[in-house]
Formats: C-alpha cells, sequence, structure tokens
C-alpha cells in the first residue's frame, strides 16, 4: 500500500484540513499574552546580564580615568611618600607583594598538592576521619578572610609561632588561607584522570607511589598549576588579613622576609593612598588599582587559557 | 611461585604518612582558628557579661564606660549584606537564567569568563570603586529625596557598601546557577517545548525549579561572602555601629570592626584586643552555619543529577 498523496481519498482531505485548522487556530489564539510575556521577560534577563557588565566595565573605566594622570614608571621605581605625591610610588609595596607570593607558593603547592593526592589516591573514604578532613577543607574555603587575619595575629605573629610582625608571618596566613582552593582545584584535577592508567602503571608493577608520581601527577599538572594561578591571584589582591598581621606601616623602604621594620603589600598601600583625602593620592590609588588589576588580568587570563589547552579527553 | 609477597617498602609507607599530614594540617588549621578565638574570648566575658554582648545594641567600646552590645554590628552586617542580596539575587539569577537557556553558545562563551574576571576584581579595588563613583554618582542622584532620611551630603553608606558587595557576588550566583540549570537533563526542556510551552515558561516553571537546590546553595555562598566581606564595607560603609536596616545610614559591620581595631598596634592583654576575637567567633559562627546549609544542598543538588 503506497502512502502517498495520491491515495488521500476526499474523507481524509477533511479530515486532514480540520486537525490543520484546530492547530493553526490553537498556535495562533494560544501565544498572544504569551508572546509579550516571553519578550518581555527574555528582555529582563538581557537588562540583568547589561547591569552586571556594566558594574564591571564602570569600575575599569573609572580606574583607568582616575589613575591615568598618575601612570608613570615613578609608580613602580619610586617609594611612598606623604609630602610629594607627584613623586610617590608603590616599590616597597610591590616588592612585598611578590615576597608574600613567592612564600604563598613555596608554601601551598607542596602542601596543596600532598593534601590532594592523599583524598584522591589513599584516604578510605569509610573512614570518619578521612571525611571530616573533606568537610573540614570545604569549611575552610568559606572561612572569612578577616577570620584569617586573627588566626595569623593570633597563632603566628604572637601565641605559639610567635614570629612578630615579619613579612613571612604575613606569607603563611595568606597561605593558609588559599590552601582549601588549591587543595579542592587539585583534587578535580586528579579525579579526572582514569582509572584505567592507574590499573595499567600498577599492573605492570609499580607501586602505588610510583603511579601516582609517573602517570597522575603528570596528568594533572595542567589543572593544578590553574589552581595555583587562582589561588595566588587571589592571595595578591587579598587586603583584609594583612591589616591584622602587620601591613599597615606605611613603608619607605624595600622589606625584606624576616626584618621587623614592617612590610607592605600591593592592595594594603592602595587602600593606604584610598584613605588620604588629596586628589594627588586618590589617582596614585586607582594607578595602583590599574597596575595590580592588569597583573591579575594576565594571570586569571592564563590560567583560563591554560585549562581550555590542556584540558584531556580520555 | 611466580607472585610473592613484595618487599615492605617502607619508603611508600613514609610517602603516605606525608601526604596524610598534609591533609591534616587542614584539620589542624581549623582547630587553630577555635582556639585562638576561644581564649581571648573567655578572657573577654569574665569582664563583659554574655547578656550585654549577644543582646545589647549599644556597642561603644571607646566610651568610658565602654558598651559591647554585639547586635549593633551584627546589624551592619545584617543591613549590608540584605541590600546586596536584594541587588545581586535578581541580578544574578537574570543572568544565569540568560545564559543557560537564551544565550547562543558564542554569548555564553565569552559573557562567563568576563563574569569570572568580575569575580577575581581585589575587593580593595571594589571598596574604592563604591565610595568614589556608586555613592556619588548613582546612588546620591537617583534616591528619591528624603526618603528614610536622605542619601545627599553624606560621605558613607551601607547602600553603597551593599551595591558594592552585590557587584562582587553577581559572579558567584550567575557562575553556579547556571551550572546548575545546564545540568537540567535536555529531556525535561524537549519535553516542555513539545506541549507547547515558552521559553519563559520553561525556564521559570521547569528549569528553575529542577535547579532549585543548586540555585539555593549559590544565594547561600553568595551571602556567607557577603557577611565575611571586609574591605569593601571598610571602606565606603563607614566606621559607626548602628543597629539599623536603614541602608542610607552609616553603619559598621563586624568585619569592619575587626579590620579596625585589630591592627599592628593593639597591646595583647587588652579589653578591645580581646573583644575582636568574642567578634570573630560571632563570624566564625554564623558563616559556619551558612556553609553547612550550602554544602547539604550542593550534596543532594549532585545526587539527582550524577
Amino acid at each position: 500500500m503506497s502512502g502517498g498523496p495520491s491515495s488521500v481519498t476526499p474523507r481524509n482531505r477533511l479530515a486532514i484540513a480540520g486537525a490543520r485548522a484546530t492547530t493553526a487556530a490553537m498556535l495562533r489564539d494560544q501565544p498572544r499574552g504569551d508572546v509579550i510575556r516571553n519578550a518581555a521577560f527574555a528582555g529582563l534577563l538581557f537588562l540583568a546580564v547589561v547591569i552586571a557588565l556594566a558594574g564591571l566595565l564602570a569600575l575599569l573605566i573609572q580606574a583607568f580615568v582616575e589613575g591615568a594622570p598618575a601612570l608613570s614608571p615613578d609608580l613602580i621605581t619610586n617609594p611612598p611618600s606623604t609630602i610629594f605625591p607627584e613623586k610617590a610610588g608603590f616599590r616597597p609595596a610591590i616588592i612585598g607583594s611578590l615576597q608574600l607570593i613567592a612564600g604563598v607558593i613555596v608554601f601551598v603547592v607542596p602542601v596543596g598538592i600532598g593534601a590532594a593526592i592523599y583524598l584522591e589516591e589513599y584516604a578510605d573514604k569509610s573512614r570518619w576521619w578521612n571525611r571530616l578532613i573533606e568537610v573540614n577543607i570545604q569549611n575552610l574555603a568559606a572561612v572569612p578572610s578577616i577570620i584569617y587575619g586573627i588566626l595569623g595575629l593570633a597563632f603566628i605573629v604572637r601565641g605559639p609561632l610567635d614570629l612578630g610582625f615579619i613579612l613571612v608571618a604575613g606569607s603563611l596566613t595568606l597561605a593558609l588561607l588559599v590552601l582549601p582552593m588549591v587543595i579542592i582545584v587539585a583534587r578535580e584535577a586528579i579525579k579526572a584522570v582514569p582509572d584505567s592508567i592507574r590499573q595499567g602503571s600498577l599492573a605492570l608493577g609499580a607501586t602505588q607511589w610510583q603511579t601516582i608520581r609517573s602517570q597522575v601527577l603528570p596528568a594533572s599538572i595542567p589543572g593544578i598549576a590553574t589552581g595555583v594561578i587562582l589561588a595566588v591571584s587571589r592571595a595578591l589582591g587579598e587586603t583584609a588579613p594583612l591589616l591584622l598581621v602587620g601591613a599597615t606601616v606605611f613603608v619607605t623602604f624595600d622589606p625584606t622576609p624576616f626584618s621587623p621594620d614592617g612590610y607592605s603589600a600591593m592592595p594594603v598601600q592602595i587602600f593606604n593612598y584610598a584613605l588620604r583625602p588629596q586628589e594627588e593620592f586618590q589617582a596614585l590609588a586607582f594607578a595602583g588599582i590599574i597596575v595590580l588589576l592588569a597583573v591579575l588580568l594576565v594571570m586569571n587570563s592564563f590560567a583560563i587559557w591554560l585549562r581550555n589547552r590542556y584540558e584531556q579527553r580520555w | 611461585m611466580l607472585l610473592q609477597d613484595s618487599k615492605p617498602r617502607y619508603g611508600e609507607k613514609a610517602i603516605q604518612g606525608l601526604l596524610a599530614a598534609c591533609g591534616i594540617l587542614s584539620v589542624l588549621t581549623t582547630t587553630a582558628i577555635v582556639f585562638s578565638l576561644l581564649g581571648p574570648m573567655i578572657g573577654f566575658f569574665e569582664i563583659v557579661p554574655a547578656k550585654e554582648f549577644f543582646f545589647g545594641i549599644d556597642w561603644t567600646p571607646q566610651f568610658e564606660p565602654p558598651s559591647f552590645g554585639v547586635l549593633a554590628i551584627v546589624a551592619g552586617t545584617l543591613n549590608v549584606t540584605l541590600w546586596a542580596m536584594l541587588f545581586a539575587i535578581p541580578i544574578g539569577l537574570g543572568t544565569a537564567v540568560y545564559l543557560s537557556e537564551y544565550a547562543s553558545p558564542r554569548v555564553r562563551r565569552t559573557v562567563k569568563p568576563v563574569l569570572e574576571v568580575l569575580a577575581g576584581i581585589p575587593t580593595v579595588a571594589i571598596g574604592i570603586f563604591a565610595l568614589t563613583f556608586i555613592l556619588p554618582e548613582i546612588i546620591q542622584p537617583l534616591w528619591p529625596g528624603e526618603l528614610l532620611g536622605g542619601a545627599v551630603g553624606k560621605p558613607f553608606m551601607a547602600l553603597a557598601a551593599s551595591l558594592g558587595l552585590g557587584l562582587m557576588v553577581v559572579p558567584i550566583i550567575a557562575s553556579i546557577s547556571d551550572d546548575a540549570m545546564s545540568a537540567v537533563p535536555h529531556g525535561l526542556r524537549e519535553g516542555a517545548y513539545a506541549l507547547g510551552a515558552t521559553r519563559a515558561k520553561v525556564a521559570v516553571r521547569v528549569i528553575f525549579p529542577a535547579a532549585l537546590s543548586g540555585i539555593v546553595a549559590s544565594v547561600v555562598l553568595a551571602i556567607s561572602r557577603a557577611l565575611g566581606e571586609t574591605m569593601i564595607v571598610l571602606i565606603a560603609g563607614g566606621s559607626t555601629p548602628n543597629f539599623t536596616l536603614n541602608p542610607v545610614e552609616s553603619i559598621q559591620t563586624m568585619t569592619a570592626y575587626i579590620a579596625t581595631t585589630a591592627t599592628g598596634d593593639i597591646s595583647t592583654g587588652s579589653l578591645d584586643y580581646k573583644s575582636v576575637f568574642a567578634v570573630g567567633a560571632v563570624l566564625f559562627g554564623i558563616t559556619l552555619a551558612m556553609n553547612s546549609i550550602s554544602i547539604r544542598l550542593t550534596r543532594r543538588y549532585r545526587e539527582v543529577y550524577e
């Protein structure tokens, strides 16, 4: 039996026409109000996106407009000054931030990756202490940064470690702050390595650590690096905990890691300039924001690029 | 015998122990936080009665005699968080629905990283932006006259800090909610479309409820971030403890009190020093509770879709 149009009887045709008219009538009637409501809804959503992006754009434009007059090489090479704002810069703050970040990396990379490997490769999830570590890390990731400042003040600067207000104390405080973030990202990267790789390696006689060192870790390095860069960029922009562990001093000399004379950091110096009422210092604060944002933007873009470039599909 | 027990590999055991120590360090950090808060806090309550601290509404540590009613600065925190959320929840969720249900893949690929950049802006920059742009250029011109006391002529304001905080948490809400909505199986969408539903109806009545636990988790996380943020409220919110939810008043939050009081030169045994830890403990308790809710919700939402 062929079902072509030639076999359509008049009775079929009548039925088809009826069905078509009914459908068309329903489609025409139903949307009326809906079309308008749908368009209004889409418009509102679009407005939300525009407001979010406009906020970001306004922040960037304002920083550039207000900071542009103060942008000069002096910004990087000169120390801050309360008397000559036109010559003041961020030199000690930049050097301080670089040293702080170096300290964060030295501490956070081995400990963060170590904890991630332990949780993914060794930990028996049925044991309560391993679950405790897991929940604990999730909770630490959401503890406000100022609480880490209190911890740094009571535990690292004073109290048990008693390091005093030195740069290394600031470094350790920031490192504890970003550690949960590194662990969480590193775990995701390690989790993404398929089990068949591990089983293949173990079947060839490698020990568990050999498997991790020569198979799992190399495969997860891009993911881990992304996490470390994001953590470092967070530490670089963090101000509040540093206020509590000593980075408030108006430092005019190049800081060193263990010097008790105090230290400064980029965001703290920006905050310091912004508090001053004179216009020149305001411009300096905005110029500092431009420098900081530029560095952070490069780092974050690199992290995103790294994630996309080396994302492995097994 | 081809297969026999391998040598007892002590090196392997040592490495495992070392890695476990890295994990345990995180537990030690929490323990250290709790202990460093508890010690001075107990010392604080030996001098200031707990009743005055938890139920008082006057926070005037610099007066003689001082008054430590924590509710004044808790109200400051709630004030900025409340108005921040009223701004950030609609904007964040609107962005998320747009990205997940309306935007073309190309738009989504561009907008999402840009929002991630917004999430990476240091809060000190957002605070300065709130004080020098949002307050004079947006709030003061747009605020309707004398409503709630008027906005003109005030150098600091809770609402300026709120909008700064809102800007900070919009990417959190948008990004996590978008992930939750994108994870809703396609069959649900197609089924609704086949029944003749419009995009708006699919988004609001099908996708939104299906992704609700993820969306709520994103909002809870955003609230806990806003509660704990320091620099934005320190720069734009002012430094006057004020038991009010009025957005055009100058206020002080718990975090701002800690940051202004616990600077380098504070002496260890003083009442001010101890009060910082008591306030810190309250803040820590609140964010911990919020975070536990968020973790539970996220877990539930994962169970459904993986």
